[in-house]
């Protein structure tokens, strides 16, 4: 015991030093970020990139950011809020449920329903995209809300995760009584069961939320409206244009800062749940 | 006598309202996986088999200034996809790019999670958070901002981006599998730390008293107990790297060296563009089924290795 902690203050050092690196490479994007913000366009080549310029332009940043365009940006960050929160609300629950059922009652064709969801889990979205691009043009619903929408509801990874911890968190015992109590099924989910499975609930809505929040193919494809696009659009399609316009680029770069702060504060915010849910999840 | 009615009643009761309770549970069952499978085969199912569907057409005109219609091509259309050489040259891109980016990416995660686990006492939780949160920056973005870093007017390391092209037809790969790396390191980090979390104390604290040391450790003990979040971590990377589109289309915004036929996934847009869907269609079959045997096949090959 003693000859060990007399080495280790040495390996402590270095292992911290080394993990110390790190946080910097993973910071420094952010960081770059948050300094370019606040500096004129003249100072973002001129002072150097990881600290402030003799000025301070944030504001008047923010505001060029949130004007342009009769005011486009505030739209698309609510639609990317609109798509990634409706989008991973409804998914939640029904994946949940549907895991639910999958962990809980025994019927026919179970199991080969839940391996047909599991594929589901290999199948790329961008494989997706293209023949709905063709369907909902069919039905002349491209271009529309719906059409980012109404697929960002599935998640077969959530009943995947949904099943896994249903198993494990709701036991058979509590439906039992539910059920001698003479409440129904529905009710019992809804709660009883919903409440047990919360830190799923957290993951999977975090997770659905971040993956539509990223998602860019398939607005890309379905979208030319301006006014309908996710925040990742917007800024590319600026960016796509700064050669005709070299203000943009000032824009390209604060609005990508202000899109990735919600996220990173949910992130914080709700890191009791999600840890928890995500041990569920890959512990098997 | 009494006695026994009373209990021939209330199992008879008993039975009553077992059967009715499944019957009610076959009503819930159907409430409760109606409407995710609904989706699933209307968002999923459907625009699969309708792909298939589309790539099996071709357009035929009739004459020079005929119109076009669309006729049952049968295979011609992949025919087309195997004769592409782009197509080719892009798997063959996206296969290297694999190379390049998951080594390093699940090397890193991995030694991260040894070392939060085991071996650093301070700021745990500041690293946990700190390496994770690129996660949270979608992909257009972080290539975006990457993208920022590269250029040597803007980077806050002029020397090392005026020296190194790192956006020339050389060093791009690199850099795009940097971007990826960035944002997903931590992710998988998380992934695999949370499988040593659950680890039984037991098991290392004996092989202390072994006298075994904190390498010995994570080499004997705590990796291969790790080996199925490492497949699954492979799996996800195998898919991800397939279909990879976001990162190298944002970066033909920055760089000469990125074409629009640098991936798989990008011949599939720019094929659909032209607008040629039939043969687009193919290609995005081709695709998927190409990630579902790889993936498939990693599993099986890593399981046989793993698990004996």
């Amino acid at each position: 015991m003693s000859t060990s902690t007399r080495s280790r203050p040495i390996a402590t050092i270095g292992t911290t030093l080394f993990l110390v690196i790190f946080a910097g490479y993973f910071l420094v994007p952010i960081w770059w970020l948050l300094m370019a913000a606040t500096k004129t366009r003249g100072d973002l080549i001129n002072s150097t990139g990881l600290w402030f310029a003799d000025s301070f332009h944030l504001l008047d940043n923010l505001g060029d950011l949130l004007t342009r365009d009769g005011g486009v940006y505030p739209r698309w960050l609510v639609n990317s809020a609109l798509y990634a929160g409706a989008g991973a609300a409804f998914g939640t629950l029904f994946a949940t449920m549907a895991g639910y059922a999958l962990a809980k009652y025994v019927f026919p064709g179970r199991e080969a329903t839940f391996n047909l969801v599991l594929a589901g889990v290999l199948v790329p979205a961008t494989a997706l995209a293209l023949p709905l691009f063709l369907m909902f043009s069919k039905i002349g619903a491209v271009d529309t809300y719906w059409s980012v929408l109404l697929p960002s509801m599935v998640s077969p990874f959530g009943v995947y995760l949904a099943r896994i911890y249903a198993a494990a968190a709701v036991p058979e015992e509590v439906l039992e009584a539910a059920r001698l109590d003479g409440s129904s099924e529905l009710r019992t989910f809804f709660t009883v069961s919903i409440r047990l499975m919360a830190p799923a609930l957290v993951t999977i809505f975090l997770f659905q939320f971040v993956a539509v929040w990223n998602n860019f193919f398939l607005p890309l494809v379905m979208l030319q409206d301006q006014r309908l696009y996710p925040v990742t659009l917007g800024l590319y399609i600026w960016n796509s244009q700064v050669t005709q316009d070299p203000n943009l680029q000032m824009m390209v770069i604060v609005g990508s800062l202000l899109s990735i702060a919600p996220l990173i504060l949910a992130f914080l915010a709700l890191q009791r749940f999600w840890w928890s849910g995500l041990s569920a999840g890959s512990a098997r | 006598m009494a006695t026994m009615q009373a209990v021939r009643t209330g199992s008879a009761a008993g039975a009553r309202r077992r059967r009715v309770s499944k019957r009610h549970q076959r009503r819930a069952i159907l409430v409760f996986l109606g409407p995710f499978l609904t989706l699933f085969a209307v968002f999923y199912l459907v625009p699969i088999v309708y792909s298939v569907y589309q790539s099996l057409l071709k357009v035929e005109r009739v004459g020079a200034f005929g119109a076009p219609r669309e006729i049952f091509g049968g295979l011609a259309q992949y025919q087309q996809v195997f004769a592409s050489e782009d197509f080719w040259a892009s798997i063959s891109r996206v296969l290297l790019f694999f190379c390049v980016s998951i080594p390093v990416q699940l090397g890193l995660a991995l030694v991260f999670a040894l070392l939060l686990d085991s071996a650093v006492p301070k700021w745990r939780r500041f690293f946990r958070l700190t390496f994770f949160a690129p996660y949270a920056v979608p992909g257009v973005i972080a290539a975006l901002t990457w993208g920022f870093l590269y250029v040597p007017s803007l980077s806050p390391f002029p020397a090392v981006a005026e020296n190194a092209n790192l956006l020339g037809s050389g060093l791009v790969m690199f850099s795009i599998a940097n971007v990826v790396n960035w944002v997903y390191t931590g992710y998988n980090m998380l992934i695999i730390y949370s499988a040593l979390q659950a680890i039984p104390g037991e098991l290392t604290e004996a092989a202390r008293v072994d006298g075994a040391g904190q390498f010995r450790i994570a080499w004997s003990i705590k990796i291969p107990l790790v080996v199925p979040a490492l497949i699954l971590t492979g799996v996800f990377s195998i898919i991800g790297t397939l279909q990879l589109f976001n990162e190298p289309t944002v970066f033909r915004l920055f760089s000469n060296a990125v074409a629009s036929n640098y991936t798989p996934n990008m011949i599939v847009y720019a094929t659909s563009n032209i607008p040629n869907y039939h043969l687009a269609a193919a290609y995005s079959v081709v695709l998927a089924l190409a990630t579902c045997v790889l993936s498939f096949l990693f599993l099986k090959i890593t399981q046989r290795r793993a698990f004996g």
